[in-house]
């Protein structure tokens, strides 16, 4: 990195500025808008950092508006770029030949491949995993789920735009190179391959599909289901017939068995047609449906069925 | 609902709706919003149990570039308060979704329209930067996440205002099919959801995965985090052998790195 020796005095951005930064970057997309996105945000979180650097009027206002101009990313992926702008504006400030379109180069040559670096790791995979793991948590009735949902999210959120932002201060500009290099791809290719991972396991247990119609109707040879009628009374009976039913391992509960479509179907392929309707509904999204019509149009086949009574 | 009740219960609207556009601390998840909706309103157990089926449901919903997802946001608070002032308790969680999905709908118009007043408040902003005024550029930041907070909050202070006995006769009046049937769609609507995540990240690479994903699902004694443990691992491992595969300079290894034999054969042409 350039250093200006014949500058007097270098001035330099303390952990607590770079923390002060940090913080601020939470609300970075709190002035999202449809002109320039997330860049009055951009300005905010790095506000505490120029006013440092800049202490004359003419090059605070230069700063302002070299950093109101375009900028979006994923939220969370603005850190690294944050800390490497931190380090070029610091350079600057100290007399280094830095000019606006460097610093604007970085910040749009960071953006998009780190936009497509978030989105598939945070929004696609640590999200639908720790929210699965809460949800599933909290419709057993269990407090337990929200708080570790929000716990453990903010605790990787956290660590990881701090950590990157350090990263991003301390590469410099040397920072672009290596993200375009192997690391980040690697990351991206093994988000995919978890959150494929989970998303198959999690359409097979929550996806829920029952299908109602009745198959067949076997009345049973005596001895195979539990003789009601010549049970002991009491405790006893009681006993004896959750002994004979064994967690339904043992004799069925009535002498005539029943089975419907779905557990034909679940003897086959334990959640094949909430697989079907997951292909159906990614081609319905390839063909440009609109995923609230796909919901809605879910919500109305549904009651249909079920007042016809297949569901 | 006492007075209290629904001064928090606005509160955590307005959180909620900073939330749904900051995207950072997630209070505007169904799994916190509706819980902390039912923490203050005394009926927990049934905002928990909301909060949790909601988000299944949401999984998928995320805000990528151009992309518009529902609101999570309005979708968890309009919903948990419904519920409470349903007074069903946990019964009525089935139609307090179906009745989130279409305010999920709204609330995108809603974002929309605050997005569209921030660029009139972006234009303030360069007014400020212009006289090197950053005291009123930090205001305004504020005020646009002011802004979304309000975007959740008005509207719930009003769904609050509707008396509780009104709402209870609206969800009485429904028939037990429309009700049973809306649980039911609830129960696939999930789906949604994982085919965007899906169609984000499907390549011929990482198909298996999801194939041994769904069929270990079916094995009910393996809970979430040792699914979770395995698909990592599994995940670990394959990087871990491609990186040798590569090194060993053989074209297999090579093959192996773009993860899309398609595209390849596209990009060639």
């Amino acid at each position: 990195m350039a250093d200006n020796k014949t500058d007097t005095k270098k001035i330099s951005l303390t952990r607590n500025d770079r923390l002060k930064v940090a913080w601020r970057s939470t609300f970075i997309q709190g002035s999202w808008n449809y002109e320039r996105m997330q860049n009055g945000g951009w300005l905010y979180s790095l506000m505490p950092a120029l006013n440092k650097l800049y202490t004359k009027k003419e090059d605070r206002i230069a700063a302002y508006k070299r950093h109101l101009e375009f900028f979006n990313t994923h939220p969370y992926l603005a850190s690294p770029i944050i800390g490497v702008t931190l380090a070029l504006e610091e350079d600057r400030a100290n007399g280094a030949p830095v000019d606006d379109v460097a610093i604007q180069g970085v910040k749009v040559g960071m953006m998009g491949p780190l936009a497509g670096v978030g989105d598939p790791v945070f929004w696609y995979t640590v999200r639908p995993i720790v929210g699965a793991l809460g949800a599933s948590l909290a419709i057993a009735g269990n407090i337990v789920g929200p708080i570790l949902f929000f716990v453990l999210w903010n605790l990787i959120r956290w660590a990881f735009m701090w950590y990157t932002q350090e990263f991003g201060y301390r590469a410099g500009s040397r920072i672009t190179d290596d993200l375009s290099g192997g690391l980040l791809q690697k990351v991206t290719r093994g988000a995919s391959m978890m959150g494929m991972f989970v998303i198959g396991a999690l359409i097979q247990r929550w996806v829920k599909i029952d299908f109602k119609p009745v198959v067949s109707r076997i009345t049973q040879q005596k001895g195979a289901f539990i003789d009601w009628n010549h049970l002991p009374s009491g405790a006893a009976g009681i006993h004896k017939a959750l002994t004979e039913y064994n967690l339904g391992k043992g004799l069925s509960l009535d002498k005539v068995k029943v089975t419907t479509l779905q557990d034909n179907l679940d003897q086959l392929i334990p959640g094949l047609a909430a697989l079907l309707l997951t292909f159906l509904c990614m081609w319905l999204l390839k063909k440009k449906v609109s995923p609230i019509i796909i919901i809605l149009g879910i919500f109305i086949f549904g009651i249909l069925l079920h007042v016809v009574g297949w569901l | 609902m006492s007075a209290i009740s629904m001064i928090l219960v606005v509160i955590v609207a307005f959180f909620a709706g900073m939330e749904g556009i900051l995207d950072e601390f997630e209070f505007h998840q169904p799994l916190i919003a509706c819980t902390l909706i039912g923490l203050v309103t005394g009926q927990l157990t049934a905002g928990l149990i909301l909060g949790g089926s909601l988000q299944m449901i949401a999984l998928g919903w995320a805000n990528i570039g151009a992309a518009v997802a529902p609101d999570a946001a309005l979708a968890s608070v309009a919903s948990a308060i419904i519920l409470v002032q349903g007074g069903q308790g946990t019964k009525g969680i089935g139609s307090a979704i179906a009745i989130a999905i279409p305010l999920a709908v709204a609330g995108l118009f809603l974002t929309m329209i605050v997005r569209t007043i921030t660029v009139a408040i972006i234009h303030i902003m360069d007014a400020a930067a212009e006289k090197g005024n950053y005291r009123t550029i930090d205001m305004w930041q504020v005020i646009c996440i002011c802004l979304q907070g309000l975007r959740i909050a008005i509207p719930a202070a009003l769904l609050l205002i509707i008396p509780a006995s009104q709402v209870r006769a609206m969800l009485e009046a429904m028939p037990a099919w429309l009700s049973d049937g809306m649980a039911i769609g609830g129960g696939m609507v999930v789906a949604v959801g994982y085919a965007m995540v899906i169609n984000m990240m499907a390549s011929s690479e990482v198909w298996p995965f999801f194939a041994i994903g769904f069929a270990l699902a079916a094995l009910t004694d393996l809970t979430l985090i040792a699914i979770g443990t395995i698909g990592l691992s599994m995940a670990l491992m394959y990087l871990k052998l491609d990186e040798h595969g590569s090194n060993g300079g053989n074209g297999g290894g090579g093959n192996n790195n773009t993860g899309d034999p398609l595209g390849d054969i596209l990009d060639d042409y």
